[in-house]
């Protein structure tokens, strides 16, 4: 490949944003070029024959290869309790203010394969405060979200888990929450009973719930400055006063203007309260 | 031909001693932007990036979401994901499956970076037991950067930079006290 060849390829993955857009209404114009460029070169490998020229005919011509091209530009990594420091934040700082509430509202957006939603309801159930919680489980991927409905996962994955969960201060043991059997291990169901899962994109979707925590971690690294300041913005108008948004613990927020109506209450671990301090005062 | 605008330094097995002997023999004047990537298994490269300030003649700390690689300092990419350059030389990170079973890995960041300085970078890959940045090496050279590999010989573990002087050759094959001198020779006017 020369230096036309590598030219040729941006005009490619321009096309097939353009595609996406045109086409099905998905718009990855926002999101950051060079992990965008990444995903898509390697789509191309394994659904076009190599060339992205490709898939572009077969984004616009074939029905439901959309949904595969979705799948492939989407973030469906994670691990339960992934930065167990984060996760004993939320369980010592902000679950007690939470428990004032009457009713609890959580949004998880960019739940991805859910890893992070049962962690959550895990922290909810140990802390007695499921009983009265709603966690709204969202993400633009179907083919994620049915993944995340059944709760089932890679059994080598079960002992980084483990470890995670007791590190986030578990007061039992992971193994009590899932079944395993062969290679994989489930979530016990019970787990999602206070669960919605609900296809949403933050791209182009709206406010939807009023929530006193919201979680999203590690999906605004994906999104360009102004897309991530309107997610911030979307996140602004879902949470109450004094409720509490949760990021990716290397995210930054230092390009965004939305991110002067939160507050840190841990800056290194990302999570933040929503006013200033005056607000969140008492 | 232009000076360059930035180096990417990849390693692994071995990596933190031959960042160091490196690092400590910069120009402090150098005003390129240098960026590591180096396999550490650690879930924090805060230790790391200290260990580094003890030797190196320029600044070391981790690369930050959304910055910008800023010359005359050494970034160090985060534990745990991914580290990519955005042709305004921002830095993005991405927590996308591993890589040579890696996260972060070289091959990812060598490929971004050619994509955002073009012929103004150069790469190098030193000691390390896997085959990660072999192909972000390639990469480089395609864009027209320079590609510094650590002779296979002279390495801790061998099998990184042979890997990377099979797939991509280098425009540069030499010892690690001598890949200081030349980075200062290749990035100072």
């Amino acid at each position: 490949m020369d230096s036309t060849d590598t030219e040729l390829e941006d005009i490619e993955v321009e096309l097939l944003v353009r595609a996406l857009q045109r086409r099905h209404g998905y718009d990855f114009g926002q999101y950051s070029p060079a992990s965008l460029k990444r995903r898509i070169q390697q789509l191309a490998h394994t659904q076009g024959d190599g060339t992205i020229s490709r898939l572009i005919e077969r984004v616009l011509h074939e029905p439901g290869f959309l949904q595969v091209v979705l799948e492939g530009l989407s973030v469906p990594v994670s691990e339960m309790f992934r930065d167990p420091p984060v996760f004993r934040a939320l369980r010592e700082q902000v679950l007690p203010v939470l428990a004032s509430y009457p009713q609890i509202n959580i949004w998880q957006a960019g739940c991805a394969h859910g890893q992070e939603v049962y962690s959550l309801a895990i922290l909810l159930e140990e802390e007695g405060l499921y009983e009265r919680t709603q966690i709204y489980a969202t993400d633009f991927n179907e083919s994620a979200l049915r993944q995340a409905q059944e709760g089932i996962y890679p059994a080598k994955e079960a002992q980084l888990w483990s470890r995670n969960y007791l590190e986030a201060g578990g007061r039992h043991t992971l193994a009590d929450y899932y079944s395993a059997r062969y290679e994989l291990i489930k979530l016990d169901q019970r787990l999602r009973r206070n669960v919605i899962f609900a296809n949403h994109n933050l791209v182009a979707d709206e406010v939807f719930c009023e929530a006193q925590l919201v979680v999203c971690r590690n999906v605004l690294i994906y999104f360009s400055d102004a897309l991530q300041d309107r997610t911030l913005a979307l996140f602004r108008h879902s949470l109450v006063r004094g409720g509490f948004l949760c990021l990716g613990t290397r995210e930054s927020l230092d390009f965004a203007p939305s991110a002067k109506d939160f507050t840190p209450v841990d800056a290194g671990l990302r999570i933040y309260r929503l006013g200033g301090r005056s607000a969140v005062r008492g | 031909m232009p000076a360059p605008q930035a180096v990417v330094l990849g390693c692994s097995a071995g990596g933190l001693a031959a960042l160091e002997t490196v690092l400590a023999q910069l120009d402090p004047a150098l005003p390129q932007a240098l960026i590591v990537c180096c396999h550490t298994g650690s879930s924090d490269v805060g230790l790391f990036c200290e260990l580094l300030a003890l030797h190196s003649a320029l600044p070391v700390a981790e690369a930050a979401e959304r910055h910008p690689a800023r010359g005359g300092v050494v970034h160090v990419a985060p534990s745990g994901y991914h580290l990519l350059l955005e042709t305004d030389h921002r830095f993005s990170l991405s927590i996308d499956p591993k890589v040579c079973y890696s996260r972060p890995a070289i091959d990812v960041l060598f490929a971004s970076a050619a994509a955002a300085y073009r012929e103004r970078l150069v790469g190098v890959l030193m000691t390390g037991a896997n085959h990660d940045g072999a192909s972000g090496l390639a990469e480089i050279r395609r864009r027209g950067g320079i590609a510094v590999v650590q002779d296979p010989q002279d390495a801790e573990a061998p099998s990184m930079p042979q890997a990377a002087l099979d797939l991509a050759g280098a425009d540069h094959c030499l010892p690690l006290q001598q890949i200081g001198p030349l980075l200062n020779r290749l990035c100072l006017p």
